[in-house]
């Protein structure tokens, strides 16, 4: 039996009265555990697991596998998770490209797939599936949000850049959607790119009044750093990503009083979350992410729907899943038809708390927001 | 494009290049002097920006970090030329790449394991950072100039070490014939760990100086590696001065690249195809230059030999 | 060499009796685990033609592999959408039918690997290595920065391509389809190294100077065996793609030109089986260390080094014996 890859919470926790008793759910959870991108997997398993040992349930095995951020890794990960492992449900998964090389086939065979972090707009949209929920955000909605919070901070000439990939066309997409000013200019950077010496001279020539970008991972980290550094001191907007928990510490001051737009931040005041940050600072010593926040969520919203339905019956399950009936950290939760969530989008800044860089909440993007994608899901 | 615009983006290349060069330079020493390739070079790089990472959140100083990415790179370089490097000199270069690709996974995880899966803090000292305005009024960061001063020191340093040192007289004879200098009674075997030392120092000083303005995370060796090998490639294995010129035009390449081809294509395209298009192309646009450098000339600008 | 031999035999019998068993213990998984190794095996046997006979240390065998996945990828997606995949000078439909596919995944292989051979073999040694990096690296962000056949987001068909007279999407119906394959390229692989062509390549192989005055161009001699050796790749691109049911750029990454050639050495390099023996034990490595810790790179990384420092000629030469075919 592998080490850490089989965990099977045992807890002397009683059943709590009124729940359905239940055979129990096997959950397989691909995620990012080795190499630069392990922060996030690592972040989105805590989370669930946190919620898990909380409810001291003994009803959900989890089998949790290192997908290296490789797709074919990751459909082999399934494959021997639905074939070998024999689990109900899948979850995890970090990555846009990932989730699409594994969520469509998995549905396809009758497992529910609950996502913790990526919506692709396919999945969103025409390619949308019973058994697939998102329970972070379809992945124009942060940057819809940016573009909503452009226009409400009165910037008028923003110069937008994001990577030249999916994501990345999605996201200045997204932004423009919302946005209605005028664009000083647009850029797609290379993949992985790590130095934005040209791309801050034509920001700092376009005569823009304000930067929107979104590059994930080091990308980000890099662009912030050298951003401060080039003394342009516009007003820069970007999605939480590359100002989240985990990634602030290393930016630095170069983060400080940046506006960025999230479903959540550790100081949303509803008990659920306060109960959270409280739990994962004692559990794990440090402060929970957004990705963390998600992972989170995505656990307690299995265990609403094991405490409601049993999972052989898949229908009285897959509803018990759509009425979303738990206490999300984000406070207000609910599924959209397309089963991807409607909730509020908040704005955030980057603070100094002590020596710890974190957000704090200034204001709310959008109220209720949803997708655009929704209108063309037929289920 | 305004002229001072296509300066600032010429000194940008230019910076860009000279810090592909500091990667590269450690890299093509060791090719040249024990014909070694090494894919470990960037994990050498990754450790120097950890080291300095570190150093420089214990003491708080960039000088003391600076020097801490030398030593540790130096030291993890000793480490690995003694216990494995030293036994693949005579392999043919598949058992090398095999066995220093093994070494990155080996180096990646091990620091995943000691410093955790979180970028680090690494950040420009405040007497560095900020614009200054250079004549014609182009505000140009100081650390970037900095990064040119030593990248340029560096290369300096080199060509004397190796045109006038008692090291440089047996890193070109071991170059030319290491069979000879052997016979000739110098100690081959500790002229090999010093070489090596030198270019893992030289890749954990750019490790460091480059991590202050990029991120300090595991995996960041491995793009680098790639670029620097494209570098040494167009100069010509082994050569320094190849090096250099390779650097220099990979770095204008990509930038100017990345600066103009956009707008090109605009000249004659719908916007939103050529920013795609554009940028497509400029991300491929190194990787053609070395294509053509190489059919043009097939052992590099200053390679001698294949 | 008759211990390689054997050992050759039980290998190959053992690859073909583990899936049997699987299927008869009812465990799916371990056929789809066996499939991989088969395929990413005759991927390696591909770069093996390259590497051990023809001695050319390609770092750019990932742009075959992808280009047979993509040949897969965009037609299926597109029979999947019922939308031609060109409409003029004449309309080409796309195909569900894998010989087809396979077809057209070898042709555009060859094709690519006869413009990257014809150019990269101007050059030789660690240049050589290098600018088939380069021409990998072109296609990789050609395929990232392409949105037409979703980018990096790649390409995914939910059911496996069919096969005249066969169920594929049994596992261990597509399994035999890949094992007779390797089966067959195998012994292609073999009959190549013993003929003429094979003797011409491996002496411009040791000694140029002496081929050349016999009248032999090695520089033709090599573009064959590179085109062939690109050829074999794409067609394992393309099983691979429908084993995954799935296509996207990391396929084309240096990453994946780096794992097939461990493949490669891991096994021993010039040796017939040798990328069967190092995609088995690469395989076998990931699912049982993977298990063990979240830090297992480490553990495969030393096992890696102990293979190279001492285990000369890799698996099979250290089994079988004559470690002087390598080095």
């Amino acid at each position: 039996m592998k080490l850490n890859a089989l965990v099977t919470l045992a807890s002397a926790a009683v059943l709590s009265a009124g729940m359905a008793v239940a055979e129990p759910v096997k959950v397989g959870m691909i995620t990012t555990l080795s190499g630069g991108g392990a922060g996030l997997g690592v972040a989105i398993r805590d989370g669930f697991m946190l919620a898990l040992k909380q409810s001291g349930t003994t009803d959900v095995e989890v089998v949790v596998e290192d997908d290296q951020q490789k797709p074919d890794v990751a459909v082999q990960l399934a494959d021997k998770m639905i074939q070998s492992d024999k689990v109900d449900i899948l979850t995890g998964i970090v990555w846009s490209n990932l989730a699409m090389a594994v969520a469509p086939a998995a549905t396809a065979q009758g497992k529910i797939y609950l996502s913790p972090n990526a919506g692709p707009s396919a999945l969103a949209g025409k390619g949308c599936h019973p058994y697939y929920f998102n329970v972070a955000w379809q992945n124009d909605n942060l940057h819809e949000a940016a573009g909503a919070y452009a226009n409400s901070a009165g910037l008028k000439n923003s110069f937008i850049l994001a990577p030249n990939y999916p994501a990345g066309h999605d996201a200045l997409a997204g932004y423009k959607r919302m946005y209605k000013g005028d664009l000083a200019g647009e850029l797609l950077t290379k993949l992985g790119q790590t130095d934005y010496a040209s791309e801050l001279a034509q920001i700092r020539a376009s005569g823009a009044d304000s930067v929107f970008f979104f590059l994930p991972g080091g990308m980000g980290i890099s662009f912030l750093k050298q951003y401060a550094d080039s003394g342009i001191g516009l007003p820069l907007v970007g999605p939480a990503f590359s100002f989240d928990q985990d990634i602030l510490q290393a930016v630095g001051d170069a983060a400080l009083g940046v506006h960025n737009t999230s479903q959540w931040n550790k100081d949303l005041d509803n008990p659920a979350n306060a109960a959270f940050v409280a739990a994962f600072l004692a559990e794990y010593g440090r402060l929970p992410s957004l990705y963390a926040s998600q992972g989170y969520d995505t656990a307690n919203l299995l265990l609403s729907a094991m405490a409601k339905a049993d999972i052989s019956d898949k229908d009285a399950f897959l509803a018990a899943l759509r009425a979303a009936d738990f206490d999300s950290v984000r406070g207000k939760f609910s599924f959209g038809p397309n089963q991807h969530p409607i909730q509020d989008i908040y704005v955030r800044q980057v603070v100094k708390e002590g020596d710890i860089y974190t957000n704090k909440l200034v204001g709310v993007a959008l109220e209720d927001h949803s997708d655009v994608y929704a209108a063309e899901c037929e289920m | 494009m305004s002229f001072l615009l296509l300066a600032e983006q010429l000194l940008n290349g230019l910076q860009f290049g000279v810090m592909l060069f500091l990667t590269a330079a450690g890299l093509t020493l060791v090719f040249g002097v024990m014909g070694l390739i090494n894919l470990a070079h960037g994990s050498l790089f990754m450790i120097g920006a950890f080291a300095a990472a570190a150093v420089a959140a214990a003491s708080g100083s960039f000088l003391l970090a600076v020097m801490a990415s030398i030593a540790a790179a130096a030291a993890a370089g000793v480490l690995v030329e003694v216990l494995v490097i030293r036994r693949l000199y005579a392999r043919d270069h598949l058992d090398q790449v095999l066995a220093t690709f093994a070494l990155i996974l080996i180096f990646s995880e091990g620091t995943r394991w000691l410093f955790g899966s979180f970028p680090l803090f690494l950040d420009i000292p405040d007497y560095l950072s900020g614009p200054v305005t250079l004549p014609g009024g182009i505000d140009y960061p100081l650390y970037r100039l900095t990064i040119i001063g030593v990248g340029l020191l560096v290369a300096l340093g080199l060509f004397l070490l190796i045109a006038r040192t008692r090291l440089g007289i047996q890193i070109r004879a071991g170059e030319s014939d290491r069979e000879m200098i052997a016979a000739l009674g110098v100690n081959i075997s500790r002229l090999y760990t010093v070489v090596f030392a030198l270019g893992a120092a030289l890749a954990g000083l750019a490790g460091a100086l480059i991590g202050a303005i990029q991120s300090v995370q595991v995996g960041m060796g491995e793009p680098v590696l790639i670029l620097a090998f494209v570098v040494i490639v167009i100069g010509g294995i082994g050569s320094i001065k190849g090096a250099l010129a390779g650097s220099i035009l990979v770095g204008l390449t990509d930038t100017l690249g990345r600066a103009l081809l956009p707008g090109l294509f605009g000249l004659f395209m719908e916007p939103a195809d050529a920013t795609s298009i554009g940028s497509a192309l400029s991300s491929m646009l190194i990787y053609i230059l070395m294509a053509v450098v190489l059919i043009v000339r097939p052992t590099g600008l200053y390679g001698a030999r294949a | 060499m008759t211990r390689e031999t054997l050992f050759n035999a039980v290998l190959g019998l053992g690859l073909f009796a583990f899936p049997l068993w699987a299927w008869w213990a009812e465990e799916p998984f371990m056929i789809t685990l066996s499939t991989r190794v088969v395929i990413l095996a005759l991927a390696g046997v591909g770069l093996n033609l390259a590497l051990g006979l023809g001695g050319l240390v390609s770092l750019g065998h990932a742009a075959f592999f992808g280009i047979g996945g993509y040949a897969m990828g965009i037609l299926a997606s597109h029979a999947q959408s019922y939308t031609p995949l060109m409409e003029f000078p004449f309309v080409i439909e796309g195909t569900k039918s894998m010989p087809v596919i396979w077809l057209v995944a070898v042709v555009a292989s060859a094709l690519a690997a006869l413009v990257i051979g014809a150019l990269s073999l101007r050059t030789s040694g660690v240049y050589f290595i290098m600018i088939t990096l380069a021409f990998g690296q072109m296609l990789f962000y050609f395929a990232i920065s392409w949105p037409a056949y979703g980018g990096e987001d790649g390409l995914s068909i939910y059911v496996r391509n069919s096969f005249p007279g066969l169920n594929t999407l049994d596992p261990i119906q597509f399994f035999l389809i890949c094992y007779a394959i390797l089966g067959a390229v195998l012994l292609l692989s073999a009959r190549l190294a013993a003929s003429p062509f094979g003797l011409a390549l491996n002496a411009a192989r040791q000694t140029s100077e002496r081929v050349e005055t016999v009248g032999i161009r090695p520089y033709r001699l090599r573009l064959t065996v590179f085109v062939i050796s690109g050829m074999i790749t794409g067609l394992a691109g393309a099983l691979f793609a429908d084993l995954n049911r799935f296509v996207s750029p990391s396929m084309l990454s240096w990453q994946t030109s780096g794992e097939i050639m461990v493949f490669v050495i891991l096994g021993g390099v010039a040796r017939l089986f040798g990328p069967v023996a190092g995609a088995l034990l690469f395989i076998l490595l990931e699912h049982v260390l993977g298990g063990l810790s979240e830090y297992w790179h480490i553990y495969l990384g030393l096992l890696l080094l102990g293979v190279v420092l001492f285990a000369r000629g890799g698996v099979i030469g250290t089994l079988a014996g004559q470690g002087g075919k390598h080095g």
